[in-house]
């Protein structure tokens, strides 16, 4: 039982800080074209520099 | 990475740079600027389709001058772009692309490419997933003896997770439900919302206070199911729909106006207003009604208004409508009607008007979940009741109530639908079949007979040479045909490229609106054109013979060339598919009797079952008409005029080359050239209604075992977990088994070897 205490909330822990990182990446737009980017791993150049200016 | 070929583009898709003008404009009206100095474009390039485009692409635009950031999306064919706002063309953009082979599209909604429903759908689907996965997990401990206070602080966290997890996923359901509720309906929503929390509500007392069994599985895995159901359903009417979105013409939505004083700017079709002297160039569509303008001259393509097949010469006073193609030379009209009076929107009123007499379509679904519903709480109530009346507590009654509201929950019925239909839907995908809406398959496969138009649909939209003409005279004909976009030219410069000529120089080549082209080869004077035009330069004044074109060079004699409608590849496997169904074949043309005759007879069409020179109004009366007498009608069609018969079908398809209403309006689009997309849409449509109907008889015939034990009390939350899953998973099963079994029966033809690429259409 005592063993309980702490092993729950490890467990539950995990599970949201899984469900955190899941919402951050589909935020973050890693989802939007999952496609275009098994494709970009084929390409040996890196991608051009984004000329924004900060 | 190997080099990756560009997409095919020949060299009359080089003019539509120059003659950029309307889409510059309306691409500098899309911008979005962000107030940092910064503006957003969204370009469509339907033509992206390797890994090389992508990188071509991207450094192409970062190294345009006062480009920031560009980025493309694969998966929708779209290119976020960041430009300077002090940018002193930003149509330079188009250009670049336009310069590397892409054709792009310009005035697509320039949103910044993110689904907003899809992200809500997603973001309860895996707070659900979340919670179903924690929950299940302490629910097993329970169900695997852990007993006393364990027990107790198991079932405390499982509501503790599982109400907040249900009340945030649930939240489409609850609208839903809602929605239906006020109108005094009833959906599949309502008994899953008031079953998912009347579970939760008494679950949680009994964790609470009560101390018996808690349910908090079960809704919370009934709330992810569904949503799984519900996410796939978007994602494909979302791909349907940004499908059928990037066929778009490319040309844009406004109009060179010249005023008065001879300058011109662009407004858009709204502000046109009839008397206005518009300018249209070649390749481009009239953007209203009108007539030509004194001193010019062209020829017109009218095959998508109005079904003729072959091109028509306009002179100065000649009356054109809005949607024709203007071919050979740039004109200037004079707007006789404003957008709001053109013939689209005729066609447009007229196509409501035929919906209106339809009576709108219940989805079978929905048809269910109107009996389901009172049913299941009809079912409840009484359980309550006799509970009751046998002398039990409120609270075991209510137990009892609860345990039959959760066991009937529509959790494999809410899947019954859209797993069968996005596999459907996957099926057609690869074929080039796009499908807008679920319903689309129920309506298609309760078609009883099938009608076609002629023009674009049962024939190719492009012309084809007839095989007479000799191999050195053609040669000669293509060097002139090769610098025109008139279709009778197009249909020349293709033939001679098929049979692998390669065309004399030619000079001085120039195109006469109206008559034809004219140039020299090899140093002696050639035209091509029409009879009078060619036979001004040639040697015998009477050449017998009829031809649609003629052509002659330097004293020779005239030589006549006939075109002929080429019928769409795969039309006699199309037209023997639906005779093996027993479907009856109709023909209404808005062409002349004697071509639409020949088509009809040549696929074997019964002669009076085909009309020809029929008004758009009179083939939304035909079909009515058959409708009435035979039953839902299918209706193929592609052109403006057959806009009033797509609305008035049952169930319509359209090629994707089809005019921009009909693309708005038909259930399905395909994007190949052959006609077995109809057939395949039609079988595939019938498995996946027999599909949906299994799953139901499924679903309904596993609450028909599991309701009677819920209702005098043998059912426990495990039990409740298991048989819910169960049929959840056979329901899914029973779906993809669809795929293998179309594959079996050789009905279907077999998807091309390429991936599907969405094919774009010019002008």
């Amino acid at each position: 039982m005592n063993n309980l205490l702490f092993l729950i909330p490890i467990a539950l822990g995990l599970g949201a800080l899984g469900l955190a990182a899941f919402l951050w990446a589909y935020r973050s737009g890693q989802f939007d074209d999952l496609d275009g980017d098994a494709l970009r791993i084929l390409t040996d150049e890196p991608p051009p520099q984004d000329k924004r200016p900060r | 990475m190997s080099t990756c070929c560009a997409p095919g583009l020949g060299s009359e898709d080089a003019v539509q740079i120059e003659e950029g003008r309307l889409r510059a404009e309306e691409f500098v009206r899309s911008g979005r600027d962000d107030g940092h100095g910064l503006t957003h474009y969204m370009l469509t390039v339907p033509s992206i389709h390797c890994a090389d485009c992508i990188v071509k692409l991207e450094n192409a635009l970062t190294k345009t001058p006062g480009v920031c950031q560009a980025r493309v999306n694969f998966s929708t064919r779209r290119v976020a772009v960041a430009a300077s706002a002090a940018l002193a063309d930003p149509f330079e953009i188009v250009r670049t692309v336009e310069k590397l082979g892409y054709p792009v599209l310009v005035g697509t909604a320039n949103d910044n490419g993110r689904d907003p429903v899809l992200a809500g759908l997603m973001r309860a689907l895996v707070v659900a997933g979340f919670g179903a996965a924690n929950v299940m997990l302490l629910s097993v401990s329970i169900w695997a003896g852990a007993d006393h206070a364990t027990r107790a602080l198991f079932q405390l966290i499982s509501g503790l997770i599982a109400v907040p997890a249900v009340l945030y996923a649930g939240q489409p359901f609850y609208r839903s439900a809602y929605g239906a509720l006020r109108r005094g309906q009833l959906n599949m929503d309502v008994p899953i919302a008031i079953g998912v929390l009347l579970t939760l509500g008494n679950s949680f007392y009994e964790a609470t206070i009560g101390g018996g069994e808690t349910w908090f599985e079960a809704p919370v895995m009934l709330i992810f199911f569904l949503l799984v159901g519900r996410v796939l359903d978007h994602v494909m009417r979302e791909k349907a729909r940004s499908g059928i979105s990037n066929l778009s013409r490319i040309a844009a939505r406004g109009a060179i106006r010249i005023g008065a004083d001879g300058a011109s700017s662009f407004i858009s079709v709204e502000e046109i207003r009839p008397g206005m002297v518009l300018e249209v160039a070649a390749g481009e569509r009239f953007p209203v009604d009108g007539v030509i303008a004194a001193g010019q001259a062209s020829d017109i393509d009218r095959s998508l208004a109005t079904g003729e097949s072959l091109p028509v010469p306009v002179r100065a006073g000649d009356r054109i409508e809005a949607g024709a193609l203007n071919l050979s030379a740039p004109v200037r009209m004079e707007a006789t009607a404003d957008a709001e009076h053109s013939l689209i929107q005729e066609m447009m009123r007229l196509m409501e008007a035929a919906e209106q007499g339809k009576a709108s379509y219940v989805r079978l679904g929905d048809r269910i979940s109107s009996i389901y519903a009172p049913f299941v709480h009809l079912a409840a109530a009484l359980t309550f009741a006799g509970w009751m009346l046998t002398g039990h507590s409120a609270h075991a009654a209510f137990s009892a109530a609860v345990a039959v509201l959760i066991i009937t929950c529509p959790c494999a019925l809410g899947l019954a639908v859209p797993v069968a239909q996005v596999v459907g839907a996957g099926l057609l995908l690869k074929r080039g079949i796009l499908v807008r809406t679920g319903s689309a398959f129920e309506r298609m496969a309760e078609a009883k007979v099938v009608v076609f138009d002629k023009t674009g649909t049962l024939t190719l939209p492009t012309l084809a040479l007839d095989q007479q003409t000799g191999d050195a005279d053609l040669a000669r004909m293509a060097s002139l045909a090769a610098r025109s976009r008139h279709p009778l030219s197009v249909a020349i410069a293709a033939e001679a490229r098929l049979r692998g000529i390669v065309p004399p120089e030619a000079t001085e080549v120039v195109e006469r609106p109206g008559f034809g082209m004219e140039g020299r080869i090899g140093g002696l004077p050639a035209r091509l054109g029409r009879r009078d035009f060619v036979q001004a330069i040639a040697a015998d004044e009477d050449e017998a013979g009829t031809g649609d074109l003629w052509f002659a060079i330097g004293g020779a004699r005239a030589t006549p060339i006939r075109m002929r409608a080429e019928l769409r590849p795969g039309s006699e496997a199309a037209m023997q598919a639906f005779d093996r169904a027993r479907l009856p074949r109709y023909l209404l043309s808005g062409d002349a009797p004697e071509p639409a005759a020949e088509v009809g007879a040549r696929l074997g069409f019964s002669p009076d079952h085909v009309g020809a020179r029929v008004s758009p109004a009179g083939k939304a009366e035909r079909i009515a008409q058959l409708e009435a007498a035979e039953g839902p009608v299918l209706f193929v069609g592609d052109g403006i005029n057959d806009a009033p018969a797509l609305g008035a079908a049952h169930v319509s398809i359209t090629p994707a080359d089809a005019s921009e209403v009909g693309r708005a309006n038909a259930d399905f689009v395909f994007t190949g050239r052959s006609l077995t997309a109809v057939s395949d849409s039609l079988v595939v449509s019938k498995a996946v209604l027999a599909c949906v109907r299994e799953n139901m008889a499924l679903a309904i015939g596993y609450n028909m075992i599991a309701v009677p034990l819920a209702v005098i009390g043998l059912v426990t939350p495990l039990g409740a977990a298991i048989a819910m899953s169960t049929s959840s998973l056979i329901v899914v099963g029973n779906s993809l088994r669809l795929r293998l079994k179309l594959r079996d029966e050789a009905k279907v033809s077999a998807p091309p070897a390429a991936a599907y690429r969405p094919e774009v259409r010019f002008g």
